[in-house]
Protein backbone atom coordinates (compact mmCIF):
# COMPACT_ATOMS: atom_id res chain seq x y z
CA UNK A 1 0.00 0.00 0.00
CA UNK A 2 1.29 3.41 -0.90
CA UNK A 3 1.92 5.82 1.91
CA UNK A 4 -0.41 8.29 0.19
CA UNK A 5 -3.25 5.77 0.05
CA UNK A 6 -2.89 5.22 3.78
CA UNK A 7 -3.00 8.98 4.44
CA UNK A 8 -5.93 9.38 2.06
CA UNK A 9 -8.03 6.71 3.77
CA UNK A 10 -7.44 8.22 7.21
CA UNK A 11 -8.05 11.78 6.01
CA UNK A 12 -11.18 10.79 4.10
CA UNK A 13 -12.59 9.02 7.16
CA UNK A 14 -11.94 12.11 9.31
CA UNK A 15 -13.63 14.33 6.70
CA UNK A 16 -16.69 12.14 6.26
CA UNK A 17 -17.25 11.61 9.99
CA UNK A 18 -16.93 15.36 10.57
CA UNK A 19 -19.34 16.16 7.73
CA UNK A 20 -21.86 13.65 9.07
CA UNK A 21 -21.53 15.33 12.45
CA UNK A 22 -22.13 18.80 11.00
CA UNK A 23 -25.48 17.80 9.53
CA UNK A 24 -26.38 15.26 12.22
CA UNK A 25 -25.77 16.90 15.58
CA UNK A 26 -28.71 18.69 17.14
CA UNK A 27 -26.59 21.19 19.05
CA UNK A 28 -24.98 23.90 16.86
CA UNK A 29 -21.88 23.90 19.08
CA UNK A 30 -21.33 20.22 18.33
CA UNK A 31 -21.85 20.93 14.64
CA UNK A 32 -19.19 23.64 14.76
CA UNK A 33 -16.72 21.30 16.43
CA UNK A 34 -17.48 18.62 13.82
CA UNK A 35 -16.74 21.23 11.17
CA UNK A 36 -13.29 21.66 12.74
CA UNK A 37 -12.78 17.89 12.37
CA UNK A 38 -13.63 18.02 8.68
CA UNK A 39 -11.41 21.05 8.08
CA UNK A 40 -8.55 19.27 9.82
CA UNK A 41 -9.04 16.19 7.64
CA UNK A 42 -8.95 18.35 4.54
CA UNK A 43 -5.72 19.94 5.77
CA UNK A 44 -4.23 16.44 6.08
CA UNK A 45 -5.27 15.71 2.49
CA UNK A 46 -3.72 19.02 1.37
CA UNK A 47 -0.41 17.85 2.80
CA UNK A 48 -0.77 14.55 0.96
CA UNK A 49 -1.32 16.60 -2.22
CA UNK A 50 1.90 18.62 -1.67
CA UNK A 51 0.08 21.84 -0.80
CA UNK A 52 1.76 22.58 2.53
CA UNK A 53 1.02 26.30 2.63
CA UNK A 54 -2.69 25.75 2.04
CA UNK A 55 -2.77 23.10 4.76
CA UNK A 56 -1.33 25.59 7.26
CA UNK A 57 -3.69 28.34 6.10
CA UNK A 58 -6.61 25.93 6.30
CA UNK A 59 -5.91 25.29 9.97
CA UNK A 60 -5.14 28.92 10.81
CA UNK A 61 -7.94 30.64 8.91
CA UNK A 62 -10.74 28.08 8.95
CA UNK A 63 -10.27 26.21 12.21
CA UNK A 64 -8.66 29.13 13.99
CA UNK A 65 -10.71 32.09 12.82
CA UNK A 66 -13.91 31.12 11.03
CA UNK A 67 -15.08 28.35 13.36
CA UNK A 68 -14.18 30.43 16.40
CA UNK A 69 -16.33 33.20 14.95
CA UNK A 70 -19.17 30.70 14.50
CA UNK A 71 -18.85 29.62 18.13
CA UNK A 72 -18.70 33.26 19.21
CA UNK A 73 -21.95 34.05 17.39
CA UNK A 74 -23.64 30.90 18.74
CA UNK A 75 -22.77 31.95 22.27
CA UNK A 76 -23.62 35.63 21.64
CA UNK A 77 -27.09 34.77 20.38
CA UNK A 78 -27.64 32.18 23.06
CA UNK A 79 -28.93 29.69 20.56
CA UNK A 80 -26.89 26.79 21.84
CA UNK A 81 -30.04 24.89 22.70
CA UNK A 82 -30.74 21.72 20.81
CA UNK A 83 -32.50 21.87 17.49
CA UNK A 84 -35.71 19.94 16.94
CA UNK A 85 -34.68 17.82 13.98
CA UNK A 86 -37.90 15.83 13.85
CA UNK A 87 -40.05 18.89 13.11
CA UNK A 88 -40.55 19.38 9.40
CA UNK A 89 -42.15 22.69 8.41
CA UNK A 90 -42.37 21.82 4.71
CA UNK A 91 -43.98 18.44 4.22
CA UNK A 92 -41.84 16.10 2.16
CA UNK A 93 -38.92 18.49 1.86
CA UNK A 94 -36.49 16.30 3.73
CA UNK A 95 -36.99 13.08 1.71
CA UNK A 96 -36.89 15.17 -1.46
CA UNK A 97 -33.60 16.75 -0.33
CA UNK A 98 -32.08 13.33 0.37
CA UNK A 99 -33.20 11.98 -3.01
CA UNK A 100 -31.80 15.06 -4.75
CA UNK A 101 -28.53 14.63 -2.86
CA UNK A 102 -28.29 10.97 -3.86
CA UNK A 103 -28.88 11.91 -7.50
CA UNK A 104 -26.26 14.66 -7.24
CA UNK A 105 -23.59 12.38 -5.81
CA UNK A 106 -24.34 9.64 -8.34
CA UNK A 107 -24.06 12.14 -11.17
CA UNK A 108 -20.83 13.67 -9.92
CA UNK A 109 -19.18 10.30 -9.29
CA UNK A 110 -20.28 9.09 -12.71
CA UNK A 111 -18.65 12.12 -14.32
CA UNK A 112 -15.43 11.54 -12.37
CA UNK A 113 -15.26 7.81 -13.06
CA UNK A 114 -16.38 7.82 -16.69
CA UNK A 115 -14.85 11.09 -17.82
CA UNK A 116 -11.20 11.92 -18.24
CA UNK A 117 -9.38 14.95 -16.91
CA UNK A 118 -8.59 17.19 -19.82
CA UNK A 119 -6.68 20.43 -20.05
CA UNK A 120 -3.09 21.48 -19.92
CA UNK A 121 -1.14 23.01 -17.11
CA UNK A 122 -0.05 26.53 -17.92
CA UNK A 123 3.53 26.90 -19.07
CA UNK A 124 4.69 29.52 -16.56
CA UNK A 125 2.93 28.08 -13.49
CA UNK A 126 4.41 24.63 -13.48
CA UNK A 127 4.90 23.03 -10.07
CA UNK A 128 8.61 22.45 -9.53
CA UNK A 129 9.53 19.73 -7.08
CA UNK A 130 12.73 21.49 -5.97
CA UNK A 131 11.21 24.90 -5.18
CA UNK A 132 9.30 25.22 -1.89
CA UNK A 133 5.53 25.41 -2.14
CA UNK A 134 5.29 28.81 -0.41
CA UNK A 135 7.82 30.35 -2.79
CA UNK A 136 5.99 29.10 -5.87
CA UNK A 137 2.63 30.31 -4.55
CA UNK A 138 4.06 33.72 -3.69
CA UNK A 139 5.77 34.08 -7.07
CA UNK A 140 2.55 33.26 -8.89
CA UNK A 141 0.35 35.35 -6.60
CA UNK A 142 2.43 38.51 -6.90
CA UNK A 143 3.04 38.29 -10.62
CA UNK A 144 0.26 36.57 -12.57
CA UNK A 145 -2.50 37.10 -10.04
CA UNK A 146 -1.49 40.51 -8.71
CA UNK A 147 -4.64 42.26 -9.89
CA UNK A 148 -6.90 39.63 -8.32
CA UNK A 149 -4.87 39.94 -5.13
CA UNK A 150 -5.42 43.69 -5.01
CA UNK A 151 -9.14 43.27 -5.67
CA UNK A 152 -9.19 40.85 -2.74
CA UNK A 153 -8.00 43.61 -0.43
CA UNK A 154 -10.94 45.76 -1.53
CA UNK A 155 -13.25 42.82 -0.83
CA UNK A 156 -11.89 42.48 2.69
CA UNK A 157 -12.37 46.19 3.38
CA UNK A 158 -15.95 45.96 2.12
CA UNK A 159 -16.48 42.94 4.38
CA UNK A 160 -15.22 44.78 7.44
CA UNK A 161 -17.33 47.87 6.72
CA UNK A 162 -20.38 45.70 6.02
CA UNK A 163 -19.99 43.74 9.24
CA UNK A 164 -19.64 46.92 11.31
CA UNK A 165 -22.67 48.47 9.62
CA UNK A 166 -24.82 45.37 10.06
CA UNK A 167 -23.91 44.49 13.63
CA UNK A 168 -23.96 48.04 15.01
CA UNK A 169 -26.49 48.59 17.77
CA UNK A 170 -28.95 51.13 16.45
CA UNK A 171 -30.42 53.62 18.90
CA UNK A 172 -33.55 54.54 16.95
CA UNK A 173 -36.96 52.94 17.26
CA UNK A 174 -37.09 49.20 16.92
CA UNK A 175 -39.92 47.80 14.85
CA UNK A 176 -40.67 44.13 15.11
CA UNK A 177 -41.76 43.55 11.57
CA UNK A 178 -43.44 40.28 12.42
CA UNK A 179 -46.03 42.03 14.59
CA UNK A 180 -48.70 44.27 13.13
CA UNK A 181 -48.26 47.85 14.26
CA UNK A 182 -50.33 50.92 13.61
CA UNK A 183 -47.90 53.47 14.92
CA UNK A 184 -44.21 53.44 15.54
CA UNK A 185 -43.23 52.35 19.04
CA UNK A 186 -41.25 54.52 21.40
CA UNK A 187 -37.48 54.65 20.92
CA UNK A 188 -35.70 51.85 22.72
CA UNK A 189 -34.68 53.22 26.15
CA UNK A 190 -32.15 50.46 26.71
CA UNK A 191 -28.64 51.92 26.62
CA UNK A 192 -26.12 50.41 24.27
CA UNK A 193 -24.37 47.34 25.57
CA UNK A 194 -27.30 46.08 27.60
CA UNK A 195 -29.45 43.25 26.36
CA UNK A 196 -33.07 44.25 25.87
CA UNK A 197 -35.51 42.12 27.88
CA UNK B 1 8.22 15.25 -3.54
CA UNK B 2 8.21 13.18 -0.40
CA UNK B 3 6.32 10.18 -1.73
CA UNK B 4 7.85 8.15 -4.48
CA UNK B 5 4.62 7.13 -6.19
CA UNK B 6 1.40 9.14 -6.14
CA UNK B 7 -2.27 8.37 -6.54
CA UNK B 8 -4.39 9.80 -9.30
CA UNK B 9 -6.82 12.62 -8.52
CA UNK B 10 -9.97 10.47 -8.81
CA UNK B 11 -10.23 9.39 -5.13
CA UNK B 12 -9.87 13.01 -4.06
CA UNK B 13 -12.48 14.14 -6.56
CA UNK B 14 -14.93 11.45 -5.39
CA UNK B 15 -14.36 12.46 -1.76
CA UNK B 16 -14.93 16.07 -2.78
CA UNK B 17 -18.17 15.12 -4.53
CA UNK B 18 -19.40 13.25 -1.44
CA UNK B 19 -18.50 16.14 0.88
CA UNK B 20 -20.15 18.66 -1.45
CA UNK B 21 -23.33 16.59 -1.52
CA UNK B 22 -23.36 16.21 2.25
CA UNK B 23 -23.07 19.99 2.53
CA UNK B 24 -25.89 20.54 0.05
CA UNK B 25 -28.18 18.04 1.78
CA UNK B 26 -27.38 19.55 5.16
CA UNK B 27 -28.20 23.01 3.81
CA UNK B 28 -31.59 21.72 2.70
CA UNK B 29 -32.59 19.70 5.75
CA UNK B 30 -31.32 21.81 8.64
CA UNK B 31 -33.35 24.72 9.97
CA UNK B 32 -30.78 26.49 12.11
CA UNK B 33 -29.31 29.39 10.14
CA UNK B 34 -25.85 28.93 11.67
CA UNK B 35 -25.73 25.23 10.81
CA UNK B 36 -26.81 26.08 7.26
CA UNK B 37 -23.85 28.45 7.11
CA UNK B 38 -21.52 25.67 8.27
CA UNK B 39 -22.86 23.46 5.48
CA UNK B 40 -21.91 26.16 2.97
CA UNK B 41 -18.37 26.08 4.40
CA UNK B 42 -18.41 22.32 3.93
CA UNK B 43 -19.29 22.72 0.26
CA UNK B 44 -16.55 25.34 -0.24
CA UNK B 45 -14.01 22.97 1.30
CA UNK B 46 -15.08 20.10 -0.94
CA UNK B 47 -14.45 22.30 -3.96
CA UNK B 48 -11.06 23.37 -2.53
CA UNK B 49 -10.05 19.73 -2.25
CA UNK B 50 -10.92 19.16 -5.91
CA UNK B 51 -8.96 22.27 -6.90
CA UNK B 52 -5.81 21.06 -5.19
CA UNK B 53 -6.15 17.52 -6.58
CA UNK B 54 -6.52 18.84 -10.13
CA UNK B 55 -3.65 21.29 -9.58
CA UNK B 56 -1.33 18.41 -8.85
CA UNK B 57 -2.65 16.35 -11.74
CA UNK B 58 -2.10 19.15 -14.26
CA UNK B 59 1.12 20.26 -12.56
CA UNK B 60 -0.15 23.82 -12.33
CA UNK B 61 0.12 26.05 -9.27
CA UNK B 62 -2.96 28.01 -10.41
CA UNK B 63 -5.30 25.57 -8.65
CA UNK B 64 -3.68 26.33 -5.33
CA UNK B 65 -3.97 30.06 -6.04
CA UNK B 66 -7.69 29.55 -6.66
CA UNK B 67 -8.01 27.85 -3.27
CA UNK B 68 -6.24 30.83 -1.70
CA UNK B 69 -8.81 33.19 -3.16
CA UNK B 70 -11.69 30.92 -2.15
CA UNK B 71 -10.37 31.07 1.42
CA UNK B 72 -10.35 34.86 1.38
CA UNK B 73 -13.85 35.06 -0.10
CA UNK B 74 -15.11 32.51 2.44
CA UNK B 75 -13.70 34.59 5.28
CA UNK B 76 -15.35 37.78 3.97
CA UNK B 77 -18.62 35.93 3.36
CA UNK B 78 -18.67 34.53 6.89
CA UNK B 79 -18.05 37.99 8.38
CA UNK B 80 -20.93 39.57 6.46
CA UNK B 81 -23.24 36.57 6.86
CA UNK B 82 -22.74 36.31 10.59
CA UNK B 83 -23.28 40.08 10.85
CA UNK B 84 -26.63 39.65 9.12
CA UNK B 85 -27.54 36.70 11.36
CA UNK B 86 -26.59 38.63 14.50
CA UNK B 87 -28.62 41.68 13.47
CA UNK B 88 -31.65 39.53 12.61
CA UNK B 89 -31.63 37.22 15.59
CA UNK B 90 -30.51 39.65 18.28
CA UNK B 91 -34.06 40.06 19.54
CA UNK B 92 -35.39 36.60 18.85
CA UNK B 93 -35.18 33.37 20.73
CA UNK B 94 -34.30 30.84 18.07
CA UNK B 95 -32.12 31.08 15.01
CA UNK B 96 -34.18 28.95 12.66
CA UNK B 97 -34.74 30.07 9.11
CA UNK B 98 -38.50 29.53 9.53
CA UNK B 99 -38.69 32.53 11.85
CA UNK B 100 -37.97 34.82 8.90
CA UNK B 101 -41.43 34.94 7.43
CA UNK B 102 -41.87 38.69 7.05
CA UNK B 103 -42.44 38.44 3.31
CA UNK B 104 -45.08 35.73 3.65
CA UNK B 105 -47.92 38.25 3.56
Amino acid sequence: MLAEQFVFVIGALICLLGAAGVIGFRNPVHSALSLVTTLFGIAVLFIALDAEFLAAVQIIVYAGAIVVMFLFVIMLLGVDQTDDIGFEPLKGQRPAAIVAGALLVVGLVAIIVLGAITGEGSANAEIQAKVPNVEQLARSLFTDYLFAFEITSILLVIGVVGAVTLARHRREAFIDQDLPHDELPEPDPTPAGEVAP
Amino acid sequence: MILAATMGPEPYLILGAILFTMGAVGLLIRRNALVMFMCIELMLNAVNLSFVAIARQLDDIGGQIAVFFVLVVAAAEVVVGLGIIVSIFRRRQGATADDLSVLKG
